[in-house]
């Protein structure tokens, strides 16, 4: 029985290593025909589903001649016109019959992902650095509890009904502020933020608890104000593991799908302002993983491969540089 | 002086903060509350999705987190008791560093992969499906609530079964295993409440299906991912059918998550 048991034990543990090592050659077993066909410029490619023709057409040099004629009178401009809508058609037609590909690139979601991250870290770190002094120094220890119960309650709420409360009741009010689309890069990593801030802010106030009593003591007797000790004494201490929290922070953020899914836009369009709707790797997953086939699905196990290598790297820099340290 | 007006000014503004922090709290509960209550009506319990009801989604929905603990809480408390009380260093410590990882890996991601092993195999969607893709994030959570508890057990207990003759494993059943009896069944309900919640490792697969149905081999109804479907709907009424499921979906969450915070206080 001991003997079982001591296997059994062994072989669930192992199974944690072994569900991490399918996931990864299952994800590029899947993608491998999309990483062939693209290779690295997958993730410099901006267009998705895009049909190319295989050989390039004389197309381009038709139209400079039906344009360069249009500098007649009104009437025949009218024609050329005519005539060139034609032409136009005709020679789409050209192009059903020479073969076409369709390519897939990734840089769109990629982008998406990266900046909705990057605006909720903005938004979400000096809240959340001032729930975590709040919460560590400030308040008195009965409403500590309170006010800290209810952040983590806010981390308990489910990432859907983010969703839903971003993009009837949030949304509306950043894009009167801000202008712009409702469902935007800007609104989804706003929302983001709010996700993430309990997070971060439950691990910066568990480090920065960290430091010894006696060193704020010290520093107290000397003179300094809370602000002082707070500055010179406690972030000096738990620098490691307040940077690590936000990393990890960052980590969960790349990966948060069903929140973003209704505020960022769901279009695979690169966005020229933050105000712009656009995609995220997540989103793009989870709105066509149910239609695509072919290649277009092996290009989205691609995106879903270089999402979890991007959340890998990032939570295991964290865990491994920043808090094995902080411990 | 200057130095004072700066304390004052930060020390406001990190109450500020944290007054943002609730806000937040009490603007997305207030909303739930009045747009959810508005909605809701106890016909909801009695009707399936086709006729406007809810009753399938939340059996589905608990069935499907149901499964998923019944395979992700046994494995990840042996894999926890493993890497506590048999593994040895550099080993045990990888995989408690793995499963840190696994516990934050993208669970869209971890959708996709399910999808890949099981729907591509067998052709289409199911609640089995769903159930592992849960399961998979379950693991991670119950191995660190395993290890960490087990860690509060102190040595000289477990000394004092060995010295009484008993074997590891009757050591680790009968003295340790009981006496963190506690905190491991607290973390268990909330590694439970945050998998009851998810919609992104079922949308493909287990989906939702708009019939009552415990048939686990077929698309199998499930309340979040059927609140992503209504609320992205045209339709008003669909809408307000959604913010009644979020409202309970959510209340369902959060009981069950205070629940498990009230045990422990009491505990301590």
């Amino acid at each position: 029985m001991e003997k079982i048991f001591q296997k059994f034990a062994f072989s669930s543990a192992t199974l944690v290593f072994i569900i991490l090592l399918g996931i990864f050659i299952t994800l590029f077993n899947a993608a491998r025909p999309a990483i062939n066909e693209f290779g690295l410029n997958f993730i410099v490619d901006p267009a998705w589903n895009k049909e190319v023709p295989i050989t390039t057409p004389q197309a381009k040099t038709d139209k400079s001649v039906t344009q360069s004629a249009v500098s007649n009178t009104d009437d025949e401009t009218v024609d050329v016109n005519d005539f060139g809508d034609d032409s136009d058609d005709m020679m789409m037609q050209d192009e059903d019959d020479t073969p076409t590909k369709t390519i897939y690139g990734g840089l769109v979601p990629l982008v998406g992902t990266i900046f909705s991250t990057l605006i909720a870290l903005a938004f979400a770190m000096p809240i959340a650095m001032g729930i975590a002094i709040f919460l560590a120094e400030i308040a008195p220890k009965k409403i500590a509890t309170f006010v800290g119960g209810a952040i983590e309650l806010l981390a308990a709420i489910p990432s859907i009904i983010f969703g839903m409360w971003g993009l009837y009741y949030f949304a509306p009010i950043v894009a009167a502020l801000f202008g712009g689309f409702q469902v935007s890069l800007l609104t989804a990593g706003l929302v983001l933020g709010v996700m993430i801030l309990p997070f971060m802010a439950a691990i910066t106030r568990d480090s920065m608890n960290t430091t010894p009593d006696i060193l704020k003591e010290s520093a107290y007797a000397l003179g300094a104000t809370k602000f002082e000790v707070i500055k010179d004494v406690i972030f000096p201490y738990s620098k490691v593991g307040i940077i690590g929290s936000i990393i990890l922070s960052l980590g969960r953020a790349l990966g948060e799908t069903m929140a973003v899914a209704f505020l960022i836009g769901s279009i695979f369009e690169l966005p020229h302002k933050i105000t712009d709707p656009t995609i995220s790797i997540p989103v793009a997953l989870a709105n066509n993983f149910g239609e695509a086939s072919g290649l277009g699905m092996s290009s989205l196990f691609y995106l879903a491969l270089i999402l979890f290598v991007m959340s890998f790297a990032v939570i295991s820099f964290a865990k491994f540089y920043f808090l094995r340290k902080a411990n | 002086m200057r130095r004072l007006l700066i304390n004052k000014i930060i020390l406001t503004l990190s109450t500020i903060s944290a007054l943002i922090g609730l806000a937040f709290l009490a603007w997305i509960l207030v909303t739930l509350f009045v747009k959810g209550l508005s909605s809701f009506h106890f016909s909801l319990f009695v009707n399936d999705l086709i006729d406007n009801g809810l009753r399938n989604l939340i059996i589905g929905q608990f069935i499907l987190a149901g499964m998923a603990s019944v395979i992700g809480i046994p494995l990840g408390m042996v894999a926890g008791i493993y890497i506590r009380e048999y593994g040895q260093g550099r080993y045990a410590n990888l995989i408690r560093n793995l499963s840190d990882i696994m516990m934050s890996a993208p669970s869209i991601v971890i959708g996709a992969f399910v999808y890949a092993i099981i729907v591509v195999p067998t052709g289409h969607t199911s609640g089995f499906a769903g159930s592992i893709a849960l399961a998979i994030m379950m693991i991670p959570i119950v191995i660190s609530t395993t290890d960490s508890m087990l860690s509060l057990v102190p040595k000289e207990l477990r000394e004092a079964g060995i010295a009484l003759g008993a074997s590891k494993y009757k050591v680790i059943f009968d003295i340790v295993i009981k006496s963190a009896k506690v905190g491991i069944m607290t973390g268990i309900l909330l590694a439970f409440a945050r998998i009851v919640g998810e919609t992104a490792p079922l949308l493909f697969t287990s989906q939702t299906s708009n019939y009552f149905t415990l048939d686990l081999t077929h698309a199998f109804p499930s309340l979040s991912v059927s609140i992503y479907d209504l609320a992205s709907d045209v339709q008003t009424s669909s809408r307000d059918l959604a913010w009644a499921a979020s409202f309970i979906l959510t209340v369902m969450v959060l009981v069950i998550n205070l629940t498990g915070k009230f045990i422990t206080r009491n505990k301590k």
